[in-house]
């Protein structure tokens, strides 16, 4: 059968600093990353033949390939619905590579993201004909509004509560806390702290919710065989999954018969029957983190517990390194390193199997990364 | 009074139909015409037969809250100035899969942050009125203890 398994690997990776209001523009920050990641693996830009990206992603394929000085570009292509695109992207690239369709492949992210102006939600036009005239009109606009709707029903429903998603947000905190190139570095986070925070769309407060940032990231791919020649340690994509299940409706899934199994779900069931190994045998996870209740969701999906045990999962310090059951969002994730629509999960992935993270996982040698849950989503297993 | 709330387009094709039910006061969920089946929100083909036919089936109006949120700012500005608010999900008493999103108020002109969100319950019974905003007659809730 034909699958990934381990014919394609990452072997660059490349980011700017995270920030608010950083003064490149998203085209500069693209073509750093792009570049950063390009000398990471000492493959000249030339060699360069495919590129992978977000439909979100504001920057063109012709614009990073003229700055960085690409070569010629025989395959290119975006993935949709934000920020469930970040591991199909590199799917896609893996995919490209493995059929020869290109060679040297990259995908990145970039954005600005930290100004309130570009928020996508808050440039929405007043008369709606699509699937939002079910949802905004009665003011659930937002993303959180959106994800805190499904988390009050999903707390209700099977009893978790605001502790599980505390420790999940303390996890990735403490997790930052370790990394100097997160957002929260030198900022810890008490219990307390996230108790009395402010609301944002209740049940979920300040801290359950990811940062606002600027930054880019790229990685670079080629077929293994040419991997194991290229100076850091390889990374094989070992399986790559992508999900739109039956019924789906992308943030406002409300309208089937099972709003709490996410698109998690129907990836899982993809990932798990193209790899050899299964959720026991995963080190350490990257798990898409935008609203802290995704994390509980997709342990479900992902088959680390059962159905309505995600948020009894995250305690006893289970997501946390070193000693957690499944040290999870080791860089600090979206909540805490950076929101860069999930792509630094993908990046943190590779340095876990490279033994390069600032919590590095002992013996790490897979790691699950997956894109957003609660929309058309994407994960990978790397393996090194 | 012309609000700045973000309103649905009532010229749109596949959902005209809803609205304009909304505006004769009456709740309709969309039905296959060759199988039968109920579909919300509106689409053009039945998910199951791939008929396009369809028929508008009046409904009781009736319903429970499935979840809910309370939401504070940042908002857009119009919502932001009745911030905190609630927003519910009702599922309908024909077929509880049939969600809806939308407002708990006290009555049909009542502005939706009026109840006390403290107050909401999962599974607590609602009916539907119709809430006029700009051209647009908006279903919202209310309560509607033991007419269940």
């Amino acid at each position: 059968m034909a699958s990934l398994q381990d014919q394609v690997a990452i072997v660059g990776i490349g980011q700017t600093a995270f920030g608010k209001g950083l003064e490149a523009s998203e085209l500069s920050l693209a073509c750093q990353a792009v570049s950063a990641a390009l000398d990471d693996c000492a493959i000249p830009p030339a060699e360069v033949d495919g590129l992978v990206s977000f439909t979100m992603e504001l920057n063109r394929e012709v614009d990073v390939a003229r700055n960085v000085g690409l070569g010629d570009l025989n395959f290119f292509t975006q993935v949709g619905y934000g920020g469930g695109a970040g591991c199909a992207t590199v799917r896609q690239a893996a995919m490209a590579v493995a059929t020869g369709q290109c060679h040297v492949a990259v995908a990145w992210r970039a954005r600005k993201r930290a100004a309130k102006t570009s928020r996508p939600w808050a440039q929405v036009s007043r008369r709606l004909s699509d699937h939002w005239q079910w949802s905004r009109p009665f003011g659930l606009l937002r993303p959180v509004d959106e994800v805190a709707m499904l988390a009050r029903r999903y707390m209700h429903q099977y009893g978790a509560t605001r502790d599980h998603l505390a420790n999940v947000a303390l996890a990735f905190r403490k997790h930052a806390n370790r990394n100097p190139a997160a957002t929260m570095y030198e900022k810890p986070l008490t219990r307390d702290a996230y108790l009395a925070a402010r609301w944002i769309s209740e049940p979920l407060c300040l801290y359950d919710n990811c940062l606002e940032t600027d930054g880019a990231l790229a990685v670079v791919l080629v077929a293994a065989d040419r991997a194991r020649d290229l100076p850091q340690r390889p990374v094989y994509v070992h399986a790559g999954a992508q999900s739109l299940p039956r019924q789906h409706q992308t943030m406002i899934n409300y309208f089937n018969d099972d709003p709490l199994e996410g698109p998690s779900w129907a990836a899982a069931r993809q990932l798990w029957r193209e790899a050899e190994f299964g959720p026991d045998d995963v080190k350490v996870a990257q798990i898409y983190d935008a609203f802290s209740p995704l994390v509980p969701l997709s342990l479900e999906g992902y088959g680390f517990c059962a159905r309505g045990e995600g948020g009894a999962f995250t305690d006893d310090g289970a997501l946390e390194w070193p000693d957690g059951r499944l040290p999870t969002n080791t860089a600090g994730g979206g909540m805490s390193e950076a929101y860069v629509h999930g792509f630094n999960l993908v990046l943190e992935g590779v340095r876990q199997l490279r033994g390069t993270s600032t919590s590095q996982v002992a013996d790490a040698d897979t790691c699950l990364v997956t894109s957003g849950e609660g929309v058309p989503t994407s994960a990978l297993l790397l393996r090194n | 009074m012309e609000t700045e709330f973000v309103l649905p387009d009532l010229d749109s094709e596949d959902t005209a139909e809803f609205w304009a039910g909304c505006a004769r006061g009456e709740l309709l969920v969309q039905a296959c015409g060759h199988c039968g089946r109920w579909r919300f929100p509106p689409r053009p083909m039945c998910p199951h037969c791939r008929s396009l036919d369809q028929t508008w089936e009046p409904v009781s109006g009736r319903a429970t809250v499935w979840s809910f949120v309370v939401a504070h700012p940042p908002l857009l500005p119009a919502y932001a100035e009745l911030a905190p608010y609630p927003v519910i999900v009702v599922a309908l008493d024909e077929d509880p899969t049939i969600r809806m999103v939308g407002n708990l108020v006290e009555d049909a002109t009542g502005p939706i942050n009026a109840i006390d969100p403290a107050t909401i319950r999962i599974g607590e019974p609602v009916r539907v009125v119709f809430s006029p905003v700009d051209d647009v007659m908006l279903p919202r809730w209310v309560r509607d203890p033991g007419q269940h």
